[in-house]
């Protein structure tokens, strides 16, 4: 047994062979080779985790199986180690305006305690990141961005930052935790009893034995839940007192198969610098009414003309092998079409679900397609998004 | 780890029941464990002929699909289509009702190229 060579290895497969001869992650093309440690490395291995590189990152695949930790947090409640992840502090009497001139959505509409997703352009209007801003304060922004991409947004925001405004990376400061599931807000309460979580997409701070700590109510699974930010050092405590209040310690694998449910994108897989919001079907994070932002002309020709490519969810019409990134998508006449973005057998719907960006006359919802494995075609149709809707969104 | 002494074991982590000239094909309890959830299993077709370390069928896990090779040359005479309809019975029973497919042996030869169950348990660590 050993991975399948040419296709379908994601970027962190858990198989223990398809990392033995590149245990160097460099996907991300910088020359770095030093793989960085989550300040929770030594809880997860003695929790049972099993490790892979992932972003430039050691971190935690899945302790007990993917399925169910996926159903976990389905049900009940599940923790992820989030701490690769980026913090940036964005302050000055300039902070506003500028974010809205780096940014596509209108950090305007924030009131203080509020948070928004966001996207991070190059010139060409194609993606560098997919982020949350918060507004801690009038003058002051907390802002959340991917792991792979903290060096590049770093560089690219730097590159533009006007004296009136600060602009503080101190993603190695904080340790990060999602707590996500029906049962994560109890969870909350109980580890934190007398303090309230934030509304929906809301952020708070509050203050435990003289040391401030950032709540934000937000996540990637679809569920409801919170991200929590402490001092880096402080990050085993509160992983363990949530595992205590009966959160399932969940690893990557878990947490893409329940964003991929949601039909949340993967900036990396799903988004890119050749991709804009438009394309990947993000026009609602977009405010072209705002004023000028980097990218700005390109998405707003794009929205007038339509765009040439679209980012559809599919979704296996019957039983078949398990999509994957990079597997062909064809069209009902059988000629390939694109390719898959993302793709995974889904834990809750057992059906075979992905994304791929195809030509915009293929995106109509119930297009029927094929996914070509190994050779195999196996029919879907386009569906909306999202593919599993979580019972916080149902009631 | 579960390593029967009865079969015969590869470094992929295949291992071999020999009957008769029928050599019935599996992956160890170790690669299951290492793969944990088993979601989908692609068998060869029969009558298909593979020589040793040919990738004949795939086993699936959420994560990532892994080959399975013939761990001696052989035609398939039978496959288990029980493995199709449910996958996890390759994590919850490797080495029964988990079998994937069985092999007409070519050159019996072959088989002593392979671990026995003290070699492969020492393989494994």
């Amino acid at each position: 047994m050993k991975p399948h060579e040419s296709r379908g290895l994601e970027v962190f497969s858990l198989d223990p062979w398809a990392w033995f001869d590149k245990p160097e992650d460099d996907s991300q093309g910088f020359g770095v080779s030093i793989i960085q440690s989550s300040p929770l490395e030594a809880l997860h291995l003695r929790l049972g985790a099993r490790m892979v590189p992932f972003a430039g990152w050691n971190m935690p695949v899945q302790y007990s199986s993917i399925m169910d930790e996926h159903g976990s947090v389905r049900s009940g409640v599940g923790i992820f180690d989030i701490s690769h992840m980026g913090q940036f502090f964005v302050t000055g009497l300039g902070a506003m305006a500028w974010l809205n001139r780096m940014l596509t959505n209108n950090v305007a509409k924030l009131a203080v305690g509020e948070g928004q997703y966001s996207i991070l352009l190059n010139e060409k209007g194609g993606v560098i990141d997919d982020l949350i801003v918060y507004r801690n304060g009038e003058d002051s922004f907390f802002l959340v961005v991917n792991a792979s991409m903290i060096d590049e947004d770093f560089f690219w925001m730097a590159k533009h930052q006007p004296d009136d405004v600060e602009l503080r990376n101190e993603s190695s400061l904080w340790a990060g935790l999602a707590v996500q599931g029906p049962e994560a807000v109890a969870a909350f309460a109980r580890v934190c009893p007398g303090v309230s979580l934030p509304p929906r997409n809301g952020i708070a701070s509050f203050v435990v034995d003289g040391v401030t700590l950032l709540v934000c109510r937000t996540g990637y699974t679809g569920e409801d839940g919170f991200e929590f930010f402490s001092p880096a050092a402080d990050g085993e405590r509160w992983f363990e007192a949530f595992v205590a209040e009966g959160a399932k310690p969940c690893g990557l694998g878990a947490r893409d198969s329940l964003r991929l449910e949601m039909g949340y994108p993967l900036n990396g897989s799903d988004l890119s610098p050749e991709r804009t919001p438009i394309e990947a079907g993000l026009g609602f994070f977009v405010d072209l009414d705002k004023g000028d932002f980097i990218g700005r002309e390109v998405l707003a020709r794009q929205k007038s003309e339509g765009p040439a490519l679209k980012l559809v969810a599919l979704e296996y019409t019957e039983k078949g092998a398990p999509p994957r990134s990079h597997y062909p998508v064809c069209d009902a006449g059988g000629e390939v079409v694109g390719e898959l973005s993302s793709g995974i057998l889904s834990p809750s719907l057992g059906k075979g679900i992905g994304m791929a960006y195809l030509p915009a006359a293929l995106a109509k919802i119930g297009t029927q397609l094929t996914v070509d494995v190994r050779g195999r075609n196996f029919p879907a149709r386009v569906v909306k998004k999202p593919f599993y809707k979580p019972a916080a969104q149902k009631a | 780890m579960n390593v029967p002494q009865n079969l015969r074991y590869n470094t992929s982590h295949e291992w071999v029941l020999l009957e008769g000239d029928t050599a019935t094909v599996g992956i160890t309890d170790h690669a299951q464990e290492e793969l944990t959830d088993v979601v989908f299993v692609e068998l060869p077709p029969v009558g298909k002929s593979v020589d040793v370390g040919d990738p004949t069928a795939v086993v699936e896990s959420v994560k990532a699909a892994s080959d399975i090779y013939a761990p001696v040359s052989g035609e398939v005479v039978e496959v288990n289509p029980a493995v199709e309809a449910d996958p996890s019975l390759v994590n919850t029973d490797p080495y029964g009702k988990g079998w994937i497919f069985k092999l007409q042996l070519k050159d019996a030869g072959q088989l002593g190229d392979l671990m026995d169950a003290a070699g492969y348990q020492a393989m494994i660590g």
